[in-house]
């Protein structure tokens, strides 16, 4: 995350490798290790049971992505159709809608979500009293443990039609307006809830970097003439770059996945038209329809399209020399 | 983490001493104006809906009356919708079931993400690298709605609250970040432990566990956090209403406005009750509440340690 702490890592990685390197050599057998080492294993063993049971095997059972999947067949019994959902997939307008909505979505939050965390860092980061940037930080990642249940209420009765802004329009003798149910400005909506939410837990990092900033730049800056902006042009955001890249791969990894709770709860107020996307498109042709073997397939190429994303953009981090997320493997 | 501290430190403690270092600019007016607004702002945007919600809960009828829906001004409070909400009935039922579901479920959790952590941060143990990929590898993909519901279905789990707890039992996140906590800790305390005889089950509980309260606890609040809040899960694999937990009811009741079931086993009106009904608003601003405090409770208790916890786990993971 913060040079600092990377470079100190890549030390300790590269001294602890050479004496390991020497012990391989004389290492015992695997069955002395095993009688030395099976608590250790007997301890993994419950996670990796849990993982196996609730993550791999359901992987695999992604292959009913390529059959005609009968749930009373099971997936043995079920015949292999190729990539028939994927072919009916592509031909569905439903589903490019449900893609398209995704992307103009990630697309917009990735405008107007990203920039407002940095901001917020940036601001805090200039509150000299550290009674006041405690307090301020506090309430500010507050939201980021409620669930979405949550928030959707309270953003419903605040300004959803029988909530408080409606509520004030009315008793002013103006028409109410409920900004729950609009599909036009759903996409700000939902933006609006994310930067609620979880733009203060969003600032813990960038925060975190910004104390990692040597102070002592800023002063021989000041020396030279250098005046805020350029202080916070030259200084602050070169420092904040490698965080600032890592989260945008982070980003980019997930574009493809804009929030399934946020979306299946509103999805029925504002319409499928607008708030259709691909999580919920899966949710809704492979459980509520029952067309399993489609879903999957509609839930298959959305991991597949995020994986490709996020290896690519890792790739390009490295061409544009930045650390990315797994630069020490 | 101990360069960041200390760095951090020493700015906070040059701040402290003269304010602002001596080089830096006056502000202008625009910022010594439009700081404090926006950061004013920013605290009532959080701070308001909390209020409104809370100020109405507590709300008599003719109060929510006047005010025409949302209470801002408070007027006439009364505890009759909690009396109400808590003295059985849909929401009593959710909130017994949230509540066993986060306690069962994050001790589940919490014990096997400790013994895992543990096994997995003995340097040149057998087998810790492939295992730790396993770990790691379920980071960059996910196994999909449709599967993951197949699967819990063919457990037999559908119905039955083991959904509720099994299939996100454990976060990859805290695993990591918690073995990262746990190979910080000086290998020599361990094999002194060892010299004397302790098994690693012993050295576990005796040397490591009393070493690392903090992020015990920051993983433990994060993983009640999580079971408190979930509501996916209870949505894909509950078909069963009289099992739901609070979140759904909360689904159900506020942000769909189904109406309150009223009558035996409803909300409202309990047999054998001699109170004021409560207004229908002030009891679903209750549910909200009671949805919002448990986070409220435990909210001191993290914030003191997350800040940390969450960088170990971004620099590490």
């Amino acid at each position: 995350m913060t040079t600092v702490d990377e470079r100190r890592q890549t030390v300790e990685v590269k001294s602890a490798q050479a004496p390991e390197h020497r012990r391989k050599l004389q290492r015992p057998p695997w069955r002395h290790r095993l009688r030395q080492d099976w608590p250790l294993l007997l301890m993994v063993a419950p996670v990796i049971i849990l993982l196996g049971l609730f993550h791999y095997l359901p992987t695999l059972g992604n292959v009913i992505a390529f059959q005609d999947y009968s749930p009373y067949a099971g997936v043995r019994g079920s015949e292999f159709i190729g990539f028939g959902n994927f072919q009916r997939m592509f031909g569905e307008p439903a589903f490019w809608k449900a893609f398209n909505n995704t992307l103009i979505i990630t697309a917009f939050q990735l405008v107007f979500y990203f920039p407002v965390p940095i901001m917020m860092a940036l601001l805090l980061n200039s509150v000299l009293s550290t009674k006041v940037r405690t307090m301020i930080q506090g309430i500010a990642y507050l939201p980021h443990f409620f669930s979405w249940v949550l928030v959707v209420s309270l953003f419903q009765q605040m300004i959803g039609g029988a909530g408080l802004l409606s509520q004030a329009l009315r008793n002013n003798g103006l028409e109410a307006v409920d900004l729950m149910t609009r599909p036009d400005t759903f996409i700000v909506l939902v933006t609006a809830e994310s930067i609620w939410k979880d733009a203060g837990w969003g600032m813990i990092v960038f925060l975190a970097a910004l104390s990692t900033i040597n102070p002592a730049l800023y002063e021989a800056a000041a020396a030279d003439g250098a005046n805020r902006w350029r202080r916070l042009w030259h200084i602050t955001l070169p420092g904040l770059r490698p965080v600032i890249v890592l989260l945008l791969i982070l980003r980019l990894g997930d574009a493809l996945t804009v929030g399934f709770e946020q979306f299946i709860l509103q999805r029925s107020a504002v319409g499928g038209d607008a708030a259709e996307v691909l999580d919920t498109y899966v949710y809704f042709q492979g459980l509520l329809l029952g067309d399993f073997g489609y879903g999957a397939a509609a839930g298959l190429f959305k991991g597949v399209v995020g994986l490709v994303l996020v290896l690519a953009a890792n790739k390009f981090a490295h061409l544009v020399g930045e650390q990315g997320v797994y630069s020490r493997s | 983490m101990s360069t960041l501290t200390v760095a951090q430190e020493a700015r906070r403690r040059a701040r402290l001493d003269s304010g602002r270092p001596i080089w830096e600019e006056e502000p202008t007016l625009v910022g010594r104006l439009g700081k404090p607004l926006v950061l004013a702002l920013i605290v009532l945007l959080v701070v308001f809906p909390m209020y409104v919600v809370v100020v109405t809960s507590l709300s008599s009828t003719e109060a929510v009356t006047r005010a025409g829906g949302l209470v801002v001004v408070p007027r006439e409070l009364t505890i009759a919708a909690y009396v109400q909400l808590l003295s059985g009935g849909v929401v009593t039922r959710a909130l017994i079931i949230s509540t066993a579901i986060t306690a069962i479920g994050t001790a589940f959790s919490l014990t096997i993400t400790v013994l895992a952590a543990y096994g997995l941060s003995r340097p040149g143990s057998l087998w810790h690298r492939p295992l730790l990929f396993v770990v790691l590898l379920t980071f960059l993909f996910g196994p999909g709605i449709i599967p993951s519901y197949l699967m819990v279905n063919s457990l037999g789990l559908i119905d039955n609250y083991a959904s509720l707890i099994l299939p996100g039992a454990i976060s990859a996140f805290n695993l990591i970040v918690m073995r990262a906590f746990f190979m910080g800790i000086p290998g020599e305390l361990i094999d002194s432990g060892r010299i004397d005889g302790a098994s690693e089950f012993g050295v576990l509980t005796r040397i490591v566990l009393p070493l690392s309260k903090a992020v015990v606890a920051v993983v433990g609040l994060f993983y009640a956090v999580g079971y408190w809040n979930a509501f996916f899960n209870a949505m894909l694999y509950l078909n069963d209403n009289t099992k739901w937990p609070l979140q759904m009811v909360l689904r159900t009741y506020i942000v769909q406005a189904q109406v309150l079931p009223s009558g035996a086993g409803g909300v409202t009106a309990m047999p054998g009750m001699d109170l004021a009904p409560a207004p229908s608003l002030a009891i679903k601003m209750a549910i909200v509440v009671i949805a919002i405090v448990p986070v409220l409770l435990v909210y001191p208790f993290i914030q003191r340690h997350f800040t940390k916890g969450v960088i170990i786990g971004a620099v590490k993971g």
